[in-house]
């Protein structure tokens, strides 16, 4: 197994964004907080976090009281954090890409509304696109971008394409209209089964319903290649070099899993994997004496006096060391080249900057 | 232990182990002879990983390990709009061609909502399916939820359907699940650690769904540790007793073993705290140790010993 020099990445002027990625519950948040913590400390690079959605303190600590998309600095530290407001920056790329007028429309139509806040996926193409401005605004010697607590890791990278695709789909076209102007040989071909979709649709969904929905459709329309455009930019910016993806994951099943998933899309996608940060793993301060051997002392002890307690304790923990680095194997088996850098577990929650510094010493 | 619902929905914040206890929760149910559906939504396949089986089909399948009769479905909102074109529209080719061109990904993607109304629904179809006798197919079903974090609007999908359709099939759909949902048919657990993110997120949860109308039935405290120290141990103790088990008493290993334990005595003084928040939300609360050996069939069973009805 290799060490992951995680100093060696925050402190390479190259490097210009930190991407965390993982399944829910590993300390995603808190991982791209005490990176970003420690390049803009230890390293003294210009740094911003881009957090998604931070547990309550964590957020107060990072002073993120607000939603309001603006970097704003953290106090008693050199470092800069922002909270993604997801209706706010879809409205923001509504607004760059259409007339005033037009954006009116399209801001009042119901269907705009339930997409731009609740859309499975606006959250992750939202946060590309935070990262995107962030980048081209060129403020920043390092942007840490923490991403959002999906149904699977794997979604971040799958969701823009996604809305992409979707954006500037098929049905979209047939629905706006804009077929027929386009490519009237393509209408033609699917106009039967087309008919019998609207069919559907209407006496599924309702009259007024599918009004709503062309609506906003031809509404959309005049911004299709700005949104395609915009996504595939950002998603060739995370395959360039000058980009290090951070997995985070805790020595469980699921999050391993996870990790391993996205580790081969990432190959599969050509983009930079930097290292795994493994949260929350355990050690024992004295390894040599096994669980069974500790369990057998304690029973010879009789279990009731206090080496005995604290031999069960130790034996706990010792299976518990061995779960880990079984589970965390299934990792660097599949990957032996990437590296792994372990942060122990600590004994409480981490919710201010000086826990933030300890895991960044931690790396 | 009562579970008086007949749809059981498990949630919690990621990574406390939902997908564990739910399944401990339907293998507890279905003790007795009784038939229980385990449903997951999220298209995790993760009740396949959990038992070690190939993906689920999206098809009610017995699990073969055990006798008592439990059955695993993975819904695919895909499918189940399919399912329900048939089902009401008789479009079973039709609904081929839809999918050809793209048209069901649209429309669970365009309206998020419907997506989570298609999920529902066919777990409300489940849940109240009965024989030619008029009897229930399902003695209990039970849902391995979204996460805490998206449960509110996981559940409340009439609100969803409401913002999109005004009328219409859609609408009365809708309408028959939030019923159930907010019926004593219907009870949300919800699973945490002893930990403080989890712990928070289920007194949100709960908050939420209380405004919500929807009921909240059991607190389950998942892979708990037993408390083993009452105080903290000496050096010169621990040295007398080391000697007496025939253990190397050297400086390292003293100071190691009561560095680890005063470390397990910080952990267990800070989940009394949280035991004591749990307990302030008034709700019936369940203890599951944690799985020293990890998760396997025979663990899923002790964890379902402990649930089983009484």
């Amino acid at each position: 197994m290799v060490g992951f020099e995680v100093d060696a990445v925050l402190g390479d002027p190259a490097i210009r964004i930190v991407v965390c990625c993982g399944s829910g519950g590993v300390g995603k948040t808190t991982t791209a907080a005490a990176l970003a913590l420690r390049a803009a400390e230890q390293h003294g690079r210009r740094t911003v976090v881009l957090t998604i959605d931070p547990a309550r303190r964590l957020a107060q600590s990072l002073g993120l009281t607000e939603l309001d998309n603006t970097p704003r600095q953290v106090k008693d530290a050199p470092l800069y954090a922002m909270q993604l407001d997801m209706k706010r920056t879809f409205d923001e790329v509504v607004l760059t890409h259409t007339a005033p007028e037009r954006a009116k429309e399209i801001f009042a139509n119901p269907f705009y509304q339930a997409m731009s806040s609740t859309f499975a996926g606006t959250q992750e193409y939202m946060a590309m696109e935070k990262l995107g401005q962030l980048r081209a605004a060129d403020e920043w010697d390092l942007i840490v971008v923490d991403t959002p607590p999906s149904r699977s890791a794997l979604d971040f990278l799958d969701a823009p394409a996604r809305l992409g695709r979707f954006l500037d789909g098929k049905m979209l076209r047939l629905l706006s209209g804009t077929a027929r102007a386009g490519g009237r040989s393509m209408f033609n071909l699917v106009t039967a089964s087309f008919g019998a979709f609207s069919k559907a649709v209407q006496k599924i969904l309702g009259a007024q319903l599918l009004t709503d929905l062309s609506g906003f459709v031809s509404a959309l329309d005049s911004m299709f290649g700005g949104f395609r455009e915009r996504a595939e930019h950002t998603y060739r910016v995370l395959q360039d070099p000058q980009t290090a993806f951070v997995l985070v994951a805790a020595p469980e099943p699921d999050a391993v899993r996870e990790a391993a998933y996205f580790a081969s899309r990432l190959e599969e996608g050509r983009m930079p994997l930097a290292g795994l940060v493994l949260n929350r793993v355990h050690t024992s301060a004295v390894p040599e004496l096994d669980a069974e051997s500790s369990a057998a002392a304690a029973a010879r002890l009789g279990e009731e006096g206090d080496t005995a307690r604290v031999l069960r304790v130790h034996e706990l923990l010792m299976r518990q060391v061995v779960r880990e680095t079984e589970v965390a194997a299934h990792f660097t088996d599949r990957f032996p080249l990437v590296p792994v850098a372990r942060v122990p577990a600590q004994p409480t929650d981490v919710h201010d900057i000086a826990g933030l510094r300890a895991i960044g010493d931690a790396f | 232990m009562s579970w008086p619902a007949r749809l059981h929905v498990v949630t919690g914040k990621g990574g406390v182990g939902k997908t564990t206890v739910a399944a401990a929760l339907a293998l507890a149910l279905a003790a007795g002879g009784n038939r229980v559906l385990l449903v997951e939504v999220e298209g995790r396949q993760g009740l396949a990983q959990l038992f070690d089986l190939e993906p689920l089909p999206y098809a009610e399948r017995r699990l073969g390990d055990i006798d008592d009769d439990l059955r695993l479905l993975a819904v695919d909102p895909e499918e189940a709009l399919l399912e329900y074109l048939d089902l009401f529209y008789k479009m079973g080719r039709a609904g081929r061609v839809l999918r050809k061109l793209g048209a069901i990904d649209f429309a669970t993607t365009i309206a998020p909502g419907l997506r989570d109304i298609l999920l529902t629904g066919k777990v409300k179809e489940a849940t109240t399916r009965t024989d030619e006798a008029g009897r229930r197919l399902y003695h209990a079903v039970v849902l391995d939820a979204p996460p805490t974090g998206r449960i509110g609007r996981f559940l409340n999908v009439t609100a969803e359907a409401a913002r999109l359709a005004k009328l219409g099939p859609i609408k009365s759909q809708s309408e028959g699940v939030a019923a159930l949902l907010r019926s004593p048919m219907t009870s949300v657990h919800l699973v945490t650690l002893l930990e403080e993110m989890p712990v928070q997120e289920t007194t949100d949860a709960l908050a939420e769904l209380t405004a919500l109308h929807i009921p909240v039935g059991k607190i389950i405290v998942n892979a708990a540790r037993p408390p083993l120290l009452s105080s903290r141990v000496t050096q010169a103790e621990l040295k007398r007793g080391l000697a007496e088990a025939g253990l190397p008493t050297d400086r390292r290993t003293v100071t190691g073993l009561q560095s680890e334990a005063h470390a397990h005595l910080a952990r267990q003084e800070l989940e009394q705290q949280l035991r004591a928040e749990l307990a302030h939300l008034k709700r019936p609360t369940v203890e599951l140790p944690l799985l020293s050996d990890g998760v396997d069939l025979p663990g899923l069973q002790h964890l379902a010993a402990l649930l089983r009805p009484r």
